[in-house]
Formats: structure tokens, C-alpha cells, sequence
């Protein structure tokens, strides 16, 4: 569904992607890990047009997305959650869940797909005209996806969404990642819980520096010394 | 219910502006309200027109802008240009003005809006200071002692136009297009990857900002019988600019009542003149000291009366922190 071939991204003169290449297939769950800096960040942006690359190929079913302006992006079907949350604070639950269905015209499937987040996030719904920014950082989290999902995404890709919540609320938000992705929605994931991130990943990348440096199944992944070593506090 | 609630507000609305319109009106045509207050009533709807034009660039779409005495100024020389060089009529003066500077608004928005925050402030600045000295350096208008304009701007001219800007710039706000702004101004890059073209609208309400301000320049040129580089110096643009902030960063209402009341006091205070601009300094020093995010916040006049059954959200149980 999405192919990235040899990107490279640079912020000034700084190379913060170096050739990065991977593949995500349709209905996937794909795992991007790797340690701070690593540019897995950096890699999203580029994928939702925040970022353009300097040099390779962003395709998305065949076609070039790479260095499209984002709305275009978005229209095409991947929404971006991005990290660390970014709901627009002053704004109420509901109108940031309208804002992102900002490009959709269709009323219908509008309502369906409101209900379809309040069913995901019944959270949302019983604060639904509270400001954003009063919510606790979990309630964020599930905005900014339920807001994510409003484009209604082929492709989600989702940044950190573990990022500083407590451990039970992280197990939640990884059980809804799952049912979103049993609905139909293919998921890139960049995380840097990597135990969690393979548990529920069919594949993944590791990054480093730029570069990608281990790819593999979650279960090869898991057992992999390299990895174990440097992610999963192993021995 | 609450579309009907709505549909009561913009309709009350008009209906009490309307019958303030009357009531002037009659107070000036039976000469109980002087010429004095006549002028300061003008002036201060002229006022209100900067205030909210100003308020939809940086209350609304939160780009700091502090140029906005050059999109007056714009306005007011290009209208003036209509009805004392080319002699046409008044009304058609006003819509010039206002579209030579949302031109202007467009020719200055689309380089720099790509700028944020301090930046961009200094680039509109800048703008406001080239305007007048370009109006400085040209014979045709003037230079520096400045063109005579003939008086047409009246009570019910000033008071429709005033009545205009603030419908369309508030059904603006209401409007999705309104909400993609407010969402810039609350975080641009989500902003940006909800698919919101955010260039668009920034340069979109930077032009209707200087559309409303330029037609402002149009009432405020053909007021005071002559117009010099000197009326649009950067002072004025931080004139306009006290009103939104004191009046509250995104609040219409905010705007319009500080634009009301800063005319009011400094027209009160010309009696003064030695004490005036300390005292006006004090109102301002005074005021966001015991309200810092402005008089209303960010709050409307109408939520006053509509939200008092309802407590804003939170949980309903007692609760007022929650774990998810």
C-alpha cells in the first residue's frame, strides 16, 4: 500500500534521513522503533507531507505522494496523529472531531463515522463539548486519534501514542489501535515502548540515525539479540 | 433549541442595533448631540470597523500582525483618489478602498504569512512604515502636507458599514471556514495535517482584515477633510492593536466594547491634554493587570446570558479529575 524508496530528508544542512526504504501492506500493522533521534518522526512528516523529501520515492499504492502538499495527502487517505498529541486546546471535543472531517463532504457517512469513534472512544462522547485542552493526556491521546480518524484513513499513521500515559491507559489505547486496525485501517506505528509496539505489530523496522537497520516479523524481531539488547532491556 | 437560540441572538442583535441606530440618529437630527459628539460617534464606529477587521487576523487566525494602520492608509488614500481626482461618487470610493487593500493585504500576507509569531510582526511593521512613506514621497496625493478630501462620511454611512463588517466577519468565524482559521491558530501543523491549507486561509483572513480596514481608511479620509502620512503611523496600528488585545484575543465582543470605550475616554480626556496619555496609559495598565487575557477572554457577549444553566463540561459525578 505504501512504499517509501531510499528518502532523504534534511532539516537546513542537517541529514536527518539517510535512504530510508520500507514497505507497508494493506491491513497491516507496521512498527517503526528506535531510540531518540532516530528519525522516525521525521519519517511520518514525510509520509503526511509535513516534511518533503530531498531525494526517493514516497508511493502510495503506486503513486507519488512525496513532497505533495499535506491536504492532498490527507485526501488521498492517510491521516497523521502526531506526536505528543496536539488537540487544539480551546476548541471543544466535538469541534476538533469536525475539524478533522474537515475535507469530507459526505453527510452519511459522516454520522456513521462519528458514531464509529464514540463507540471506539466513549470517553469522547460524554465530554464532547469540553474544551480539549482540560482533558487528561490520555482523553488527548484518544481525541487526536478519534480526530485522525474523522478523514477516514486508508492508511493511519500514529506517533508515539504512548507518549507519557500511565501504563494501564497505554494498554488501552494499544487494545483500540488493534480494533482500528481490525476495521480496515492499516496502521504505521512509531513507538519507542518496543515491547509493546511488537506485540501487536506483524512486522517491523528498526531505525538508527537516520538509517534503517533491522527489519524482520515481530516475532524474529523479539528474539533477536541486537534487539534485545538495545530495546527490550534484555538479556 | 439551540439553533433557535442562535437565530434569537443574530436577530436580537440587529434589532438592538438598529434601534440604537434610530436613537442616535434622532439625538442628531433634533441637535441634542453636537457636532463634538457626532464626531466622536463617527470615529469611534470607524474604530470598531479596525477593531474587528483586526481581531480576525489576530484574535481569530492568530497571526500577529501590526501592520494594520498601512491597510488604512491604503484605504484612505485610494478612496480619496476616487472621489477627489476622479470624481466619483462616495460609495463606490468606500469599495475601492477596500479592495486596493485587501490587494495590498495579498501582495504583503502571501510572502510573509509563512513567518510566525515575532517575525511576522516585524515583516507587517515594516509594511505599515513603507506604505507611509511611500504616500510621503508621492506629489500626486499630496506628499508630505497631505490631500484634502471633502466631507461625505455620515452617521448612517459610518454605522451600515460598522454593521456590515461585523456580520460578515462574525458568520465568517461561525462558518467552517472560520473554524479551519481558529484551528491555526491554535496549533498549525495539526492544523495542517487535518488537510487544512493553512497558507490559504491565513492569506484569506489577511485579506478580509485589510478589505474592512480599507474601507475604514475610506470613512476615516472623507471625515476629517484631510488625510497626511502622519494619521498612519505605526502609533496607529498599535491603536487598533490595544483595542483586540484589551478587549480579549478572540473575542468580537471584547474588541468592539474596547474600541467603545477607549474613544470614549480618550475624546473625554482632550480636555486634559497634559494628563491625557497618562492617564489613557493607566486605564491600559490597569485593565491587564486585573483582566490579563483582555475583558471578555475569549469569551462572547451572548455566551453571558446563554451558558449560565449549563457548567462548562467536566465530569458530572463530582469527579473533576479523571485517570483516561
Amino acid at each position: 500500500m505504501l512504499s517509501i524508496e531510499d528518502v532523504q530528508v534534511f532539516y537546513g544542512n542537517i541529514r536527518a534521513l539517510e535512504g530510508v526504504s520500507l514497505h507497508v501492506k494493506q491491513g497491516e500493522i507496521v512498527t517503526l522503533i528506535g531510540a531518540n533521534g532516530a528519525g522516525k518522526s521525521t519519517l511520518l512528516k514525510t509520509v503526511s507531507g509535513l516534511l518533503k523529501p530531498k531525494k526517493g520515492r514516497v508511493l502510495l499504492e503506486g503513486k507519488e505522494i512525496g513532497g505533495k502538499a499535506a491536504q492532498l495527502i490527507v485526501k488521498k487517505g492517510i491521516s497523521h496523529v502526531p506526536e505528543g498529541r496536539r488537540v487544539f486546546a480551546n476548541m471543544t471535543v466535538e469541534e476538533n472531531l469536525q475539524l478533522g472531517a474537515y475535507l469530507r463532504k459526505d453527510k452519511e457517512g459522516l454520522k456513521q463515522d462519528y458514531e464509529k469513534v464514540y463507540s471506539l472512544f466513549p470517553r469522547l462522547l460524554e465530554r464532547l463539548k469540553q474544551q480539549a485542552g482540560t482533558l487528561s493526556g490520555g482523553e488527548q491521546q484518544m481525541l487526536a486519534m478519534g480526530r485522525a480518524l474523522m478523514a477516514k484513513p486508508r492508511l493511519l499513521l500514529l506517533d508515539e501514542p504512548s507518549m507519557g500515559l500511565a501504563p494501564l491507559l497505554v494498554k488501552t489505547i494499544f487494545r483500540i489501535i488493534e480494533e482500528i486496525n481490525q476495521a480496515g485501517t492499516t496502521i504505521l506505528l512509531v513507538e519507542q515502548n518496543a515491547h509493546l509496539a511488537l506485540s501487536i505489530a506483524q512486522r517491523a523496522y528498526v531505525m538508527e540515525t537516520g538509517r534503517i537497520v533491522l527489519s524482520g516479523t515481530s516475532d524474529e524481531l523479539t528474539s533477536s539479540d541486537q534487539v534485545k539488547m538495545a530495546y527490550l532491556g534484555g538479556h | 433549541m439551540a439553533f433557535l437560540k442562535k437565530v434569537g441572538f443574530f436577530w436580537g442583535g440587529i434589532v438592538v442595533s438598529l434601534v440604537i441606530f434610530a436613537v442616535v440618529q434622532f439625538l442628531l437630527s433634533n441637535g441634542t448631540l453636537d457636532l463634538f459628539y457626532e464626531n466622536t460617534l463617527v470615529y469611534m464606529a470607524i474604530n470598531i470597523i479596525l477593531a474587528v477587521s483586526l481581531h480576525l487576523i489576530i484574535g481569530i487566525t492568530g497571526q500577529f500582525s501590526i501592520g494594520h494602520a498601512g491597510f488604512l492608509a491604503v484605504g484612505a488614500y485610494a478612496s480619496a483618489i476616487i472621489t477627489m481626482k476622479l470624481e466619483l461618487p462616495f460609495p463606490l470610493a468606500l469599495l475601492v478602498g477596500g479592495i486596493v487593500a485587501a490587494l495590498a493585504g495579498f501582495v504583503i500576507g502571501f510572502p510573509s504569512l509563512r513567518l510566525r509569531g515575532d517575525y511576522l510582526a516585524i515583516a507587517t511593521l515594516g509594511f505599515g512604515e513603507i506604505v507611509r512613506i511611500a504616500f510621503l514621497n508621492v506629489d500626486y496625493v499630496g506628499g508630505a502636507s497631505g490631500m484634502m478630501v471633502e466631507h461625505f462620511t455620515t452617521w448612517p454611512w459610518v454605522f451600515g458599514c460598522m454593521l456590515v463588517t461585523i456580520l460578515v466577519i462574525l458568520n465568517f468565524t461561525r462558518s467552517t471556514h472560520g473554524r479551519a482559521c481558529i484551528s491555526i491558530r491554535e496549533d498549525e501543523t495539526a492544523a495542517d495535517a487535518m488537510g487544512i491549507n493553512t497558507t490559504y486561509y491565513k492569506v484569506l483572513a489577511f485579506m478580509i482584515g485589510a478589505f474592512f480596514a480599507g474601507v475604514a481608511g475610506g470613512l476615516f479620509a472623507h471625515n476629517f477633510y484631510i488625510i497626511q502620512p502622519s494619521n498612519f503611523g505605526f502609533l496607529k496600528s498599535f491603536d487598533i492593536l490595544i483595542f483586540v488585545v484589551l478587549g480579549g484575543l478572540g473575542s468580537l465582543s471584547g474588541a468592539v466594547i474596547s474600541a467603545i470605550l477607549l474613544t470614549v475616554i480618550s475624546a473625554f480626556l482632550q480636555d486634559y491634554p497634559e494628563t491625557r496619555m497618562i492617564i489613557y496609559s493607566l486605564v491600559l495598565i490597569i485593565v491587564m493587570l486585573y483582566r490579563p487575557r483582555g475583558l471578555m477572554g475569549t469569551k462572547e457577549i451572548t455566551s453571558l446570558f446563554s451558558r449560565k444553566k449549563k457548567s462548562k463540561g467536566g465530569a458530572k459525578d463530582g469527579q473533576s479529575e479523571t485517570v483516561a
